[in-house]
């Protein structure tokens, strides 16, 4: 510690004169909270991922001989939706910063349909797939995997309906202060590039 | 100066006198005993010298009653810091560089048993009912030709055929013994001595892991894989034969012994079993008899001064004995 | 040499906060602050300690002769998986966390952790997790080991293994919540006056655990997904009869249950490197030298897993590639381990329970590590793979440093925590019990691994049954030290001695408050005047200090 000094009678703390610290600003590290959450959350991914590609590895033929073709359409458009309601829930999150927050409620709103939509569209998937969970081990990945995704695109949904919820009250949010909407935003990109990767993987290649 | 002589000459000393392993029955054996000896003549130098500094720090440096001021203040060393990262590294880069010689001596890198193989496709049993993995009955290894894991061929030896290869099949709780040319089917591994031995390991139901200890060898016996063992016994005696593996309840009575004979003793035993190969029915009914903890403990019986015959018949439980009907 | 004398009470401390005063009710409930925190979370796993430490007595006594007659060989395997299990996920993990929940607000001078209900919220699921584990002794007990290696733990029974992984799932859950804590805290928390270079020791290693809780427990997390939906679901991914693969399973376990030892073992290593300097009245010699080999480790330990699959379904080249990073980990640990000697070196030691435990983790540690390097040594490692070799390794290494360090932990700061002193008397009677336990159970087992003794059997060989009953006396001393200690704990949290604010005379900021601290900790932001381990130090050297001593500077 250069240029510091000890008096031999002094304790090694000084306070502050004008003591009573807990009036100042407390920092919001919830923002950097969040990120390392979805690192950890990123990591469940990554091993599943890797658990994938090594049974794709070791296994002679894959997916399974015996297992039926999936059409690509419906989980392509329902791709698309997913990529494009991140950009309409950026949107939401521009206008807040504008204190705008009717513009925010729609984007937010347009995001929560196109979230239940792609929800749906799952659904929809698995109800036609004529394969299920037990089928092999292509099979069982593919539910598991999109399954787990698809929880998480509910909770980045519920997240979303909390914010439209929440904006209901005058002022709740504005551009100072709306770390509900950054969070929601940040989750549901997250969950977004999780299911690129996941598309990539299961439907592409 | 005197001290650090005297702490490389003990090391040097225990390094080669510990007498802490079993005996070598093979070659490879050896080598790895050779590692064994060099990791613990550096081991107890670091060992003494750590311990040594720790005990003369605590003499020479207590704090005296009623002294109650600081120590001197030396918060670092450059060259003393570099000098202890440099010299582990140096000595680890060692270590492995010498493991890995010795790894491939023993045949760890050859190809015919080093790669990673693919799994085995397994045939379903109808559509989402894999219940246990258990007494399936189908063998899941399927005519494939794929690489085994493990110990193969030593280099001299790569690409030739073994002189001896036995089929080992684990399960709870027993090995069980195939020798393909002559179809015995054995509770115990004969091998004769100085051939080179080809073991090809399976495992019926959960993981396995066949350990000869006097031999330094063990793999794991993986269902739905392959993998092998590759060894030249040199030293003729019987010698425990153990799974490594957590496989249940009996884990610990997964064990039984290995014969190494010489080669005129290898072919009396192969005569004698050809010629007395028992009804199979009896074999299973004396497989399928109910068992106490006291039956578990018979391969140990020969340490508890019993007589070997009382140890000829096998000893699986009713999982060895469908399992034998069916390879029968 | 002068002394750094720090008076005994910090400027006239009156409670800061005399309104909110600290109830012992605030232990049992869902309270936020860190320190309450601390305190149950170290308190509870050393309840969970007892149970497997019990376990682990009850194990020594069924091996104390060859055949299986004290329990079943069914309730045995239950007995093996519970014990490490328990001390795994319940003791040395949450015992850490304890620490670090205690110790870290106070060492960087903030209020509390970043996310107070967040920290509850963890230490809740440790009970939720455990009382659901120990439900399983009522039910049915997991039998494949703590390790659950598919195809043994889809066969073994469905409600026991089911109840491990859940409360795995809980457990886990648990520590990536308490992770997410520390690191927060540790990057965003400090005072403004503390750099980097100028955090003790002991966040640095919390730092580097942290990160690799955050990276490796979501594996597991993977893993234990995939497994339940193998059990309870009849999928196949860990199941070779369906097409799975049980060595994917080893990976994804392994991915996080190795760097789970460095979880274990580093906060113990920011520990030793806060208590030495203290009781040897000397700077930590090496300060940058330790803090990266923090991270270096942090590092390497997530590239080393497989060297618990030299025997299993791993290819030659892999072999050779973990073996190779396994060893590199033995330099940044060497580095610690002489900067440790290199610190009591020439110092003033003062040999209480707190240095004891530090010295004797150095002793007992450094015997674990040196195993380790041999036992990464893939020729030689086939050898002693699953035998009482590694049995001896690990619990050289878990228990001669873990718990060596946890142990250090409590003593050094018992009087932090309660306001008291602990009796040293009977420390010093608790250190040597637990010395002398300690390396007689479980020196033999590495003589008996050679020889050929095989781990997790409820019977064995006749011919090792000497070297078990010295083990097992070793465990029975080993439970009886743990009596000086419990009764020493809690004499001294109610009737000890009073400790004052600073009884050892340390320097970093924790020492710099009351004890036990007021609820905010600090009269406002406290601000550094001194490094945390400028013992020794002059006024002169301060403040001109000199060029051979770089490690410090900033």
């Amino acid at each position: 510690m250069q240029g510091s000094t000890i008096d031999t009678a002094q304790s090694p703390l000084n306070y502050p004169s004008e003591a009573g610290g807990h009036h100042e600003d407390h920092p919001d590290h919830r923002i950097f909270g969040i990120l390392v959450f979805l690192f950890a959350e990123g990591m469940i991914f990554a091993g599943l991922f890797l658990a994938y590609l090594t049974f794709r590895a070791v296994t002679p033929v894959w997916p399974p001989a015996g297992t039926p073709e999936r059409e690509l359409l419906l989980p392509g458009i329902n791709t698309l939706i997913l990529i494009a309601s991140s950009f309409v829930l950026h949107r939401g999150d521009t206008a807040i910063k504008n204190n705008d927050t009717k513009g925010m409620r729609l984007w937010f709103g347009i995001t929560a349909v196109m979230g239940a939509i792609f929800l749906a569209g799952q659904l929809y998937e698995y109800s036609n797939l004529e394969f299920g969970l037990k089928t092999n081990l292509y099979a069982s990945t593919f539910y598991v995997l999109t399954g787990f995704h698809g929880l998480h695109v509910l909770f980045g949904l519920v997240l979303i309906l909390a914010v439209l919820w929440r904006s209901r009250q005058e002022g709740h949010y504005s551009s100072s202060s709306h770390f509900g909407i950054e969070a929601a935003e940040i989750y549901w990109h997250f969950v977004d590039v999780i299911w690129i990767i996941l598309f990539l993987l299961l439907y592409l290649l | 100066m005197l001290a650090g002589i005297a702490l490389t000459l003990v090391s040097l000393w225990y390094g080669q006198n510990h007498g802490l392993l079993p005996v070598a029955a093979s070659n490879e054996a050896l080598l790895v005993d050779g590692l064994f000896n060099t990791m613990m003549t550096i081991s107890i130098g670091l060992f003494l010298l750590v311990e040594g500094v720790l005990i003369i720090a605590i003499f020479r440096f207590r704090r005296a009653k009623d002294d109650t001021t600081d120590g001197p203040d030396i918060d670092g060393n450059i060259p003393l810091e570099i000098v202890w990262t440099g010299i582990p590294a140096v000595i680890v880069l060692v270590i492995g560089v010498y493991s890995f010689d010795v790894y491939s001596q023993m045949g760890g890198f050859d190809p015919n048993a080093a790669g990673d193989p693919a799994v085995t496709q397994v045939a379903m049993t109808g559509e989402g009912e894999y219940g246990a993995p258990l007494m399936n009955g189908s063998n899941p290894h399927g005519g494939h030709h794929h690489m085994a894991l493990g110990i193969g061929a030593s280099p001299e030896k790569a690409g030739q055929m073994a002189d001896l290869t036995v089929d080992v099949m684990g399960l709870q709780y027993a090995w069980i013994f195939t020798y393909p040319e002559t179809g015995i089917i054995s509770g115990e591994l004969h091998v004769p001595q100085g051939k080179d031995v080809r073991l090809k390991l399976k495992a019926q139901d959960v993981i396995h892991a066949f350990w000869l200890p006097e031999f330094r060898l063990k793999q794991d016996a993986i269902p739905g894989r392959d993998s092998e063992l590759r060894f030249t016994p040199t030293r003729a005696g019987d010698y425990p034969v153990i799974c490594a593996e957590l496989c249940g309840a009996y884990h610990g009575s997964m064990v039984t012994r290995m014969y190494v004979d010489t080669p005129e003793e290898f072919e009396a035993w192969k005569q004698q079993q050809i010629a007395s190969r028992p009804d199979i029915n009896e074999v299973i009914a004396s497989l399928d008899r109910p068992r106490t903890d006291v039956d578990y403990l018979t391969p140990y019986a020969d340490d508890m001064g019993l007589e070997p015959e009382m140890l000829r018949s096998l000893h699986e439980s009713h999982t060895g004995a469908e399992v034998l009907t069916q390879s029968l | 040499m002068t002394q750094v004398d720090i008076p005994a009470s910090v400027p006239a401390q009156s409670s800061p906060h005399a309104e909110a005063e600290r109830k012992w009710t605030d232990f049992f409930t869902f309270n936020s602050d860190h320190k309450v925190i601390g305190i149950q979370y170290l308190v509870t796993s050393f309840v969970f300690y007892l149970i497997g430490g019990a376990l682990a007595t009850a194990i020594r006594t069924e091996l104390a002769t060859p055949p299986s007659d004290f329990v079943s060989p069914d309730f045995y395997n239950g007995m093996l998986t519970l014990h490490g299990t328990i001390m795994i996920f319940l003791w040395v993990v949450p015992a850490g966390a304890g620490l670090a929940n205690y110790l870290i607000p106070l060492m960087i001078g903030a209020k509390d952790m970043a996310f107070p209900k967040i920290n509850a919220l963890a230490f809740w699921m440790i009970v939720a997790g455990g009382a659901l584990l120990l439900s399983s002794f009522w039910l049915e007990t997991p039998q494949s080991g703590w390790t659950s290696y598919p195809p043994l733990s889809l066969v073994s029974g469905k409600v026991g293994e089911g109840i491990w992984i859940f409360s795995l799932l809980i457990l886990g859950t648990s520590s990536i919540l308490g992770a997410l804590n520390f690191v927060v805290t540790i990057i965003k928390m400090r005072v403004p006056s503390m750099g980097i270079y100028q955090m003790p020791l002991f966040c640095w290693s919390m730092l580097a655990a942290g990160l690799l809780i955050l990276t490796g427990t979501p594996v597991l997390a993977g893993a234990l997904i995939l497994l339940a939906f193998d059990l309870l679901a009849g999928t196949a991914f860990f199941n070779p009869t369906g097409g799975g693969d049980p060595v994917v399973y080893q990976h994804m376990f392994w991915f996080y249950s190795h760097p789970a030892v460095y979880i274990m073992i580093l906060p113990l290593f920011g520990a030793i490197s806060e208590i030495l300097p203290v009781h040897s009245r000397k700077p930590i010699f090496g300060y940058r030298a330790i803090a990266y080999s923090s991270m270096i480790i942090s590092f390497l330990g997530l590239i080393v897993w497989a060297h618990h699959m030299f025997t299993s379904g791993t290819p030659a080249w892999l072999r050779m590639f973990f073996m190779i990073a396994t060893m590199i980990i033995a330099v940044p640990t060497g580095i610690k381990v002489f900067g440790w000697l290199a610190t009591i070196w020439g110092g003033k030691i003062q040999l209480n329970s707190a240095m004891l435990f530090a010295l004797g983790f150095i002793a007992t540690f450094v015997i674990g590590g040196i195993t380790g390097v041999m036992i990464a040594s893939v020729p030689f490692d086939i050898h002693v793979h699953d035998t009482y070799f590694i049995v001896a390794h690990i619990h050289y290494v878990l228990f001669g440093g873990s718990v060596f360090g946890i142990y250090a932990a409590l003593y050094h700061w018992f009087p932090k925590m309660t306001g008291r002193m602990m009796n040293e008397t009977w420390g010093r009677i608790h250190f040597g019990l637990t010395f002398v336990g300690m390396n007689l159970t479980f020196m033999p087992m590495h003589e008996l691994g050679l020889l050929g003794m095989n781990r997790r059997v409820a019977m064995y060989d006749p011919r090792f049954a000497d070297l078990n009953v010295l083990c097992t006396i070793g465990s029975y001393i080993l439970a009886v030290s743990t009596v000086p200690f419990i009764v020493n704990a809690l004499w001294s949290w109610f009737k000890g001695k009073l400790a004052g604010d600073n009884p050892w005379n340390a320097l970093t900021l924790e020492w710099q408050t009351t004890s036990p601290p007021a609820i905010e900790n600090f009269e406002g932001v406290p601000v550094l005047t001194t490094g945390p381990y400028d013992y020794g130090k002059t006024n002169e050297a301060l403040e001109s200090p000199s060029t051979d001593t770089p490690v410090l500077s900033s």
